[in-house]
This record gives structure tokens, C-alpha cells and sequence, in this order.
């Protein structure tokens, strides 16, 4: 998809590369007039310097192209580029210190209603929203360093920020400092690949009413609540890493309402839950590894028809929670480390099922302080009474082929 | 050179000592005799302050012992039960022994010689009989030339050859006017090394005598038979024992 | 415990060491631990399930052989310690010597049968706190072990006291605790079973290794307590000033005890 999105981008760039001419621009210079007198495919090169100006809005298909990173500062007041017309480029610049207001989403780069616009190598320092694409289609951001150090939630904005969008690519930048590292609102049919984001306030991606996307090959760590995936349908997430979302309203993935989607060939390494799902339904969870999380995964009985199948668990305090006695969901083929069963017929499974819910995560789930207590000789001996005899922990929930050696992945 | 007053010390319900009252000098070899349960050790044990009195004082040269521990210097003990660390080699003990006392650069090694310990040297402790950790403790016992030994049941456990090298040795610190308190049960290994006699019963001190005086008294010539005599109690002895003033003023004429 | 006369408690350290590092259980001791730690990480592929292994048997078998070994090491040393005690040497260094080298000698035997194959299969902060965990709780039982020494009257009854003691604060002080957790839970009780824990040494060392193994689930709890006292540095501040004050405490008494105990 986003390959189709790089080549219609290139040939209108050719296109126009061919009967343009190249303006300079110095500090002293006001873009904004350049801007305007310049013809459509023209490009513009600015070169370095500070340039207290904002609020500039290139309504003209234009080529921006900054020289050793021009600072273009919104001195805390002002949006600083406004973009309105299809096919601009803008690369290269450094854009910083936008104001905040309640009234409007005030953004180092704004796109509006604009498509083929692609924002590259772009520094974006300190502003409340880094690039804010609205209603747009067909654009590319990639390349871009997106930070701020945002304390509250409340006044801050997103790294980058998407509503009512198609055919997005979000490549390759790297965001933190924000409310949100990514937002997506309405965004259907693109694709995020290769982002890090990092210490945001609440998300490293929040993803609502976002069908048929993909995303790959992030990493996504230290946020205040890691990755949240709500209301949506047909979502592939693959080979993305989960690293150290902590608190007890943080995940490396929040799933809420999601459907007939892929989570594949991920890492989940010190979250303090993996995998957090409810309300979801038909979701094929596979090739993850799961490793050092407080819980892997948390699956609410909301959940049915999921298949979690050859994935590896190993060093999580626990493999699986669950707030209900049924389960409709499959377990089969994973890798748990905890896994005590043999392997009399030595087909690589275990003979014996492994029961991923242990007895301890639900009598802390009753009593969090009974956690205190967790790995004592004590609740030792009540797992083995457990395995033994079963009588808290749901015994319908269980991987009838556990694993042996753990998938090499 | 120890002095003890009104030494008092019991455990629980049983009195191991009873007011106590002892002055003994330098050139005495004073044997401590008394039945088992008698408050020998204690006595032995209160003066190296391994056991702390009850009532009453002890000193050492003068000093009050409870007050500073470097009286001990003066000591040489010899503990009745040499039990050492398992896998130590006597040169390992010896060496520590010497080592706490770096004060001393000249050392008294003739036991060690006259025992043979130097060609054991590299044996453990362990691996030793009775009678060589006796050997052992002997050596450390005099290994300073304290003024004071205090030896408890010394032979016990020695072989025939080694307790004469030992009671010679004995003999010979006495002569050098050292303070010799020995307890034994083989009276006839005390005998020719007493000079005084302190006879302890039920934690009370029943007599403190030179051997001379007992062997008038009772006409017995044998320091066994003398003893014998008087436990048989067909001696009269019922003077004050517990006068040690007029026990001093004997002293005084004899020595 | 004043500074007077270290060289001769140097002294009494070293040749009781020496005699330490041959002894025999000492050395079984340490081939065991060598042998279940090498074992436990080697079979498995997996580090962080062979840590807990690691971690099991530290807890269960470092404070009964520790406080027994000590105990009686203690008691079979008497004669050795009277002896030194006739020598011109304050009391309480001569017990101090003793108890430094015991401790030297059981730490060194977990340090190098539970350390050295842990330095090289598992390295990393988890085994480095394993390996204090273990050793804080050697010095624990061996205060104990000294404290039993200097208050019982002889030999029989201090082991039974010994075995006691470990026994109490493996098994018996968890039941316990579990059950008031049980009887309570409906009432904060949080800061409570925190201050209940530091009363066992054995369970401070645990949440030593909980605070690193299990952090991220420590954080999932909504709990105020847990996330400020379990889940930042000031849990790990209070365990190991819980455990200091559970080796100085008991060996402090035992050697004021020790500076009157007729012998």
C-alpha cells in the first residue's frame, strides 16, 4: 500500500521538478512573501539561520527545502507552517516552540485537506502539536524528530496527530515528550512502520475508529500507558516492540473493541501487562514473544474467538489473568517457561496441559497485597495443590499442546 | 600474687563457690584437691575471668581483675579438655597463639622439643590423640614463661614419659620462684611438685595447708596417703580453716 | 567491638578461617550449591526460570544451614574459645573473631558455589542481588546462630532452638501472615504486612528478588502502597536496612550477653 503512496509521490514530484525554478531565502527575508510570489513547483531553499517567523501558510504546490536545519520558532504564540496546497514538500527545516491554546490545535506543521504533501527530515522541538494532518490523503511523514517534554496531559498535543485521514505513511520518525506519540482518529487504510516512540504522557500510539491498518517494525516504550487500539477492525501489527510501558494502567497494548485482526511476531519485554484485551473478538495473536512482563496478557471474559497460538512466554511474573470462569478463546502450541509437563512421545509438545492462569495472580487479583508473598515457599506449595487438585482458576482455559522448547523466533 | 576475697559464684541453685577466701604467693605450687562438683574449675575459671563472681574479688598482682583484661598475660592455662579447631595443624595453633601475643618475641619452646611436636607440627588437630592435644596445650601454657601457671589436671592423659618431662618442667618454674595452681586426681603426680595444699568441698574451702604441716599432722609421709587420711576423716582438723590471716602468718614463718 | 587490638582479631579471623576452609561441611556446602546452581542454570534455556530456582533454594537452604552450622560450630569451639579468652584479649573480640570468620567462610561457600556459576551463565543485576540476598541472609542466621550460642546452656538445646528458629521464619511466619491477610483483607492492611515482613529476614531478602523479577506486576497493583514503597528504590532502601538491622541487632546483644556469660 504505502509502496503505491512512495511512487505516485515521486512521479508528481518529477513532474514538477521539470519546469521549476529554485529560489534562495536568508534570515532576513520574509518567507511568507517568498512564498507567495513563488510559482507553483518551484522550489524554495532557505538557507541556515534563525527566522522568527510563523503562521506561514503555503497555499501553492511548492518545494521547501531547508539548508543545515533554518530554525523557524512560533516564540510560544504562533502555528508556525499552515499547508493547504496538495503536493507540497517540506524538508529539512527546524521548527520549534509553538503556542497552546484550548481554542486550536496549534501545530508545528499543520496539513489541511491537502493530499501528496510529504514531510521529511524535519526537527520538531517543543511544540504542542508536532505534524497535524487533517482530512488529508496520500501523505508521507518520515524521517522527523518529534520532541517535547510535556508534563500535563491536558494541555499538551500529539507527536503526530491524524483525523479523518487515507492512505497515510508514517515512517521512520521518532516522537516523545507528547500526550499521545501517535494519534489516529478516522485514519483507515494506512501504515506505520519503523517510529519510535517514546516517554509520551499517556500513549506511544492510540489508534480509534482506524480500520485496515498496518502497523510494523515500531518500538514503542517508556509511555505512561503504552499502546491503546480501540473500536477498530482489520489491524495487522507486526514485528513491533513493546518495551517497559510500567504502571497499573499501562499496557503494551490496549485492546478495545478490536476484530478480525493480526498481532504477529511482536516483542512484549517489561510491561506490566503485555497484552490487554477486551471486548475483542477473532484476533489471531501469534510468533510474539513475551518476555520479564508482569502479566503477558490480560484477557477479559469479554473476549471470544481469539487464537493465541505458537507464541513464547518466559520470565512473566504470570502467563495470563482473566476476570471470568469462561473462556471462549484457543491456546495452543505456545512456549511457557513455566510449563512443568513431559514429553513421553517426544513430538515437541507437551503431554500434559499447561493451565496459563496460576493460582497466585487470582488470589492477588482478589487481595493485591497478598502479593507480598509471591515466591515464598508458601505459595509454592499452594500452586502445586493447585495443579493438583484445580479449584480457583478457570480449568477451561488451557494450552492442550504446550511447547517443550521454545519457538525460535 | 592472686588474691581472692569472699569469692562467691553460684549456678542456679547450686553454690559452686561459697566465700572464697585465698592468698597465694609466688614460689607456691598449690594443689587444688577437692571431689568432683567440688568448684575446682570454677575457682580456676573465676580467676581467668572466664566466669564472672557473684560477690567478692580477685586480683592478680594487685589489680583487680574485673577491671582489665591484660592481667591474663601473666597466666599460663592450661585447660583441662584441649579441644581445638578440627582441621588447625599444631604449628597453625601454636603460630596463633604467638601471633595474639605479639608483645612476647622470646619464647619458652622446650615442651615443644621435649614433646616432639615440632615433627608433628604439620598435623591436624583432628588427627590427633588425647594425649598430644594435652601435649599441645602443656606447650601453650608455658610457651610464655608467665609468672603464674595454672595448670588443670595436667597429666591426665599423658603418657608415663611425657608427664615426667612436664612435672620436671613444673619443678623447674617453681624453683624460678614462679606461682604454680595445679589440679589433679593422680595425687601421686603431685607428689615432690606441692608445696601447699588448698582442699575444696561443696564450693567451701576446708583447708589451706602447706604439705609439711598435713604430713605432721597426720604422720603420713605419701601425699596420697595423706589426703587418705584425711578425707577418711580420722584427722583432726577442725581448726579455723577459713582464717586465712592465720594461715598467712604460718606462711610467713615457713618461708 | 571498640578498635583496640585488631591485629589479634586479624589473627584470630585468619586461623579460624583456615580451619573453616577445610572443614568438611563447608566444603560439601559449597560443592552442593555449586552443583543445584550450575544444574538449574544449565538444563534450562531459560536464565529468568533458573534464577527463581536459584532463588528457592537460597531461601530454604541458607537459613537452616547457616543457623546450624553456626550454632553448633559455636558450641564445639568452646574449649578453643576459652583458651584464646586465658590469652590477654577482651572478650567480645575473641567472639567477634569467631563469628567474623564463620560468617566470611559461609558467605564465601554461597559467593563462590551460588556467585561464580551465576557470574558466567546469568549475569546481570538479578543475579548480583541473588548473590547479596543469600549473603545478607548468611550474616542474619549467623547472628542468630550467636545470639542462640550465648543463651543457651548447652549444646542440645541451642540446636533445637536453632532448628526452630529457621523453621519459624521459613514456613511457619508466612502462614501466619497469609492468614491475617486472609482474616483482613477487607481492611488496609497494606502498611501493616509491610511492617509485618520486615519482622522475618527471610521474607525481606525475598522481596528483594521480587522487587527485581517482579517489578512490573508490583506496578500493576493500584495500591498507593505498593507502587511508592514496592515499587521505587525506597523498597529496596527498607529490605536491606531491615536485614543490617537483623544482623546487627542480634549480634550486638550477643556480644553484650557474651561480656558476662560464665563459660
Amino acid at each position: 500500500m504505502y509502496n503505491r503512496l512512495i511512487l505516485s509521490a515521486f512521479f508528481s514530484v518529477c513532474a514538477i521538478l521539470a519546469h521549476a525554478a529554485t529560489r534562495q531565502v536568508n534570515p532576513s527575508a520574509g518567507l511568507q512573501q517568498v512564498l507567495d510570489k513563488a510559482l507553483p513547483g518551484d522550489t524554495i531553499r532557505i538557507h541556515p539561520g534563525n527566522y522568527r517567523q510563523s503562521n506561514i501558510i503555503v497555499r501553492k504546490q511548492l518545494v521547501i527545502i531547508g539548508e543545515g536545519y533554518p530554525v523557524f520558532d512560533g516564540e510560544n504564540k504562533n502555528e508556525v507552517f499552515i499547508i493547504i496546497a496538495d503536493g507540497v514538500v517540506l524538508q529539512g527545516l527546524q521548527i520549534q516552540h509553538t503556542g497552546r491554546s484550548s481554542l486550536v490545535d496549534m501545530a508545528g506543521i499543520k496539513l489541511q485537506n491537502v493530499k501528496n504533501v510529504r514531510v521529511t527530515h524535519c526537527k520538531l522541538l517543543n511544540t504542542t502539536y508536532g505534524v497535524y494532518l487533517q482530512n488529508s490523503k496520500r501523505c508521507i511523514v518520515s524521517n522527523n524528530l518529534i520532541q517535547a517534554s510535556a508534563k500535563e496531559e491536558l494541555q499538551s498535543g500529539n507527536g503526530v496527530h491524524a483525523w479523518k485521514c487515507e492512505q497515510l505513511l508514517i515512517s521512520s520518525n521518532r516522537m516523545s515528550g507528547h500526550r499521545d506519540g501517535i494519534y489516529f482518529e478516522f485514519v483507515t487504510r494506512s501504515a506505520i512502520i519503523g517510529n519510535t516512540s517514546s516517554g509520551n504522557i499517556r500513549y506511544g500510539l492510540h489508534f480509534m475508529f482506524s480500520h485496515n491498518d498496518t502497523y510494523e517494525y515500531n518500538t514503542f516504550q517508556n509511555n505512561g500507558a503504552g499502546v491503546a487500539v480501540m473500536y477498530t477492525r482489520g489491524v495487522t501489527m507486526y514485528k513491533n516492540t513493546f518495551y517497559h510501558n510500567w504502571g497499573d494502567a499501562s499496557y503494551g497494548i490496549l485492546l478495545k473493541d478490536i476484530s478480525d485482526s493480526k498481532i504477529d511476531h511482536n516483542t512484549f519485554h517489561t510491561n506490566t501487562v503485555g497484552i490487554y484485551m477486551e471486548g475483542s473478538s477473532r484476533i489471531h495473536v501469534t510468533g510474539n514473544t513475551f518476555s520479564n512482563n508482569g502479566w503477558a496478557m490480560r484477557i477479559q471474559a469479554s473476549c471470544d474467538g481469539n487464537l493465541f497460538e505458537k507464541n513464547n512466554f518466559s520470565g512473566n511474573s504470570f502467563d495470563v489473568a482473566t476476570n471470568g470462569t469462561m473462556m471462549l478463546n484457543t491456546f495452543r502450541e505456545n512456549y511457557w517457561d513455566k510449563y512443568d509437563g513431559y514429553d513421553l512421545d517426544r513430538d515437541g509438545t507437551g503431554d500434559v496441559p499447561y493451565y496459563p492462569v496460576s493460582v497466585y495472580s487470582v488470589i492477588t487479583e482478589r487481595i493485591p497485597v497478598a502479593m507480598i508473598l509471591y515466591r515464598s515457599f508458601l505459595t509454592r506449595i499452594m500452586d502445586q495443590v493447585e495443579n493438583i487438585m484445580p479449584s480457583i482458576t478457570p480449568d477451561q482455559l488451557k494450552d492442550i499442546r504446550p511447547r517443550i522448547k521454545k519457538w525460535q523466533l | 600474687m592472686i588474691g581472692i576475697e569472699h569469692l562467691t559464684k553460684s549456678f542456679g541453685k547450686l553454690t559452686a563457690l561459697n566465700d572464697i577466701c585465698l592468698e597465694l604467693q609466688k614460689g607456691q605450687a598449690v594443689s587444688l584437691l577437692g571431689p568432683n562438683g567440688s568448684g575446682k574449675t570454677t575457682l580456676i575459671k573465676s580467676i581467668l575471668g572466664l566466669v564472672v563472681p557473684e560477690k567478692g574479688t580477685i586480683t592478680v598482682k594487685e589489680k583487680v581483675i574485673t577491671k582489665d583484661w591484660s592481667y591474663r598475660s601473666a597466666i599460663g592455662y592450661m585447660p583441662q579438655i584441649g579441644r581445638y579447631p578440627d582441621n588447625m595443624t599444631i604449628a597453625q595453633v601454636i603460630a596463633l597463639i604467638k601471633e595474639i601475643r605479639p608483645d612476647h618475641i622470646r619464647y619458652d619452646e622446650e615442651l615443644i622439643e621435649g614433646f616432639g611436636l615440632d615433627k608433628l607440627k604439620n598435623k591436624t588437630m583432628r588427627s590427633l590423640s588425647g594425649g598430644t592435644r594435652q601435649k599441645v596445650s602443656a606447650s601453650l601454657a608455658f610457651l610464655f614463661s608467665p609468672d603464674i601457671y595454672i595448670l588443670d589436671e595436667p597429666t591426665a592423659g599423658l603418657d608415663p614419659v611425657a608427664s615426667e618431662l612436664l612435672k620436671e618442667k613444673i619443678l623447674k618454674e617453681r624453683t624460678a620462684g614462679k606461682l604454680i595452681l595445679i589440679t589433679s586426681h593422680v595425687l601421686s603426680d603431685l607428689e615432690g611438685i606441692a608445696s601447699h595444699i588448698v582442699y575444696l568441698q561443696d564450693g567451701n574451702l576446708v583447708f589451706y595447708k602447706t604439705v609439711e604441716e598435713l604430713q605432721l599432722t597426720t604422720g603420713e609421709v605419701k601425699l596420697n596417703k595423706v589426703i587418705a587420711q584425711i578425707m577418711k576423716g580420722d584427722v583432726p582438723l577442725r581448726e579455723p580453716v577459713r582464717n586465712i590471716f592465720s594461715i598467712q602468718e604460718r606462711q610467713g614463718k615457713t618461708s | 567491638m571498640n578498635g583496640a587490638n585488631t591485629p589479634q582479631m586479624k589473627t584470630i579471623i585468619k586461623y579460624v578461617l583456615v580451619d573453616l576452609i577445610r572443614n568438611r561441611i563447608i566444603l560439601v556446602y559449597t560443592a552442593i550449591l555449586a552443583v543445584l546452581a550450575v544444574s538449574v542454570l544449565g538444563l534450562d534455556d531459560n536464565p529468568a526460570k533458573g534464577l527463581l530456582s536459584l532463588l528457592n533454594i537460597t531461601l530454604l537452604f541458607v537459613p537452616i544451614i547457616t543457623i546450624l552450622f553456626s550454632t553448633i560450630y559455636f558450641f564445639n569451639a568452646i574449649e578453643f574459645t576459652e583458651l584464646l579468652l586465658s590469652q590477654p584479649i577482651k572478650r567480645q573480640q575473641v567472639i567477634l573473631s569467631e563469628y567474623l570468620a564463620l560468617v566470611s567462610a559461609l558467605s564465601g561457600a554461597y559467593i563462590v558455589g551460588i556467585g561464580i556459576p551465576l557470574l558466567f551463565l546469568v549475569s546481570g543485576t538479578e543475579s548480583l542481588v541473588l548473590v547479596a540476598t543469600g549473603t545478607l541472609l548468611t550474616l542474619v542466621f549467623s547472628s542468630l546462630a550467636l545470639l542462640v550460642f550465648v543463651k543457651s546452656k548447652d549444646k542440645t538445646k541451642g540446636i533445637g532452638i536453632a532448628i526452630i528458629i529457621a523453621l519459624f521464619f521459613t514456613v511457619l511466619f508466612d502462614g501466619l501472615l497469609i492468614a491475617f491477610i486472609y482474616s483482613f483483607s477487607d481492611y488496609p492492611i497494606d502498611k501493616a504486612v509491610v511492617g509485618m515482613i520486615a519482622l522475618n529476614p527471610i521474607d525481606l531478602g525475598r522481596v528483594l528478588m521480587l522487587l527485581q523479577l517482579d517489578v512490573a506486576v508490583l506496578m500493576g497493583y493500584s495500591g498507593a502502597l505498593f507502587k511508592k514503597f514496592l515499587g521505587s528504590p525506597l523498597g529496596n532502601v527498607f529490605s536491606v536496612t531491615c536485614m543490617l538491622l537483623w544482623v546487627f541487632v542480634p549480634l550486638i546483644a550477643a556480644l553484650r550477653i557474651f561480656r558476662n556469660k560464665d563459660l
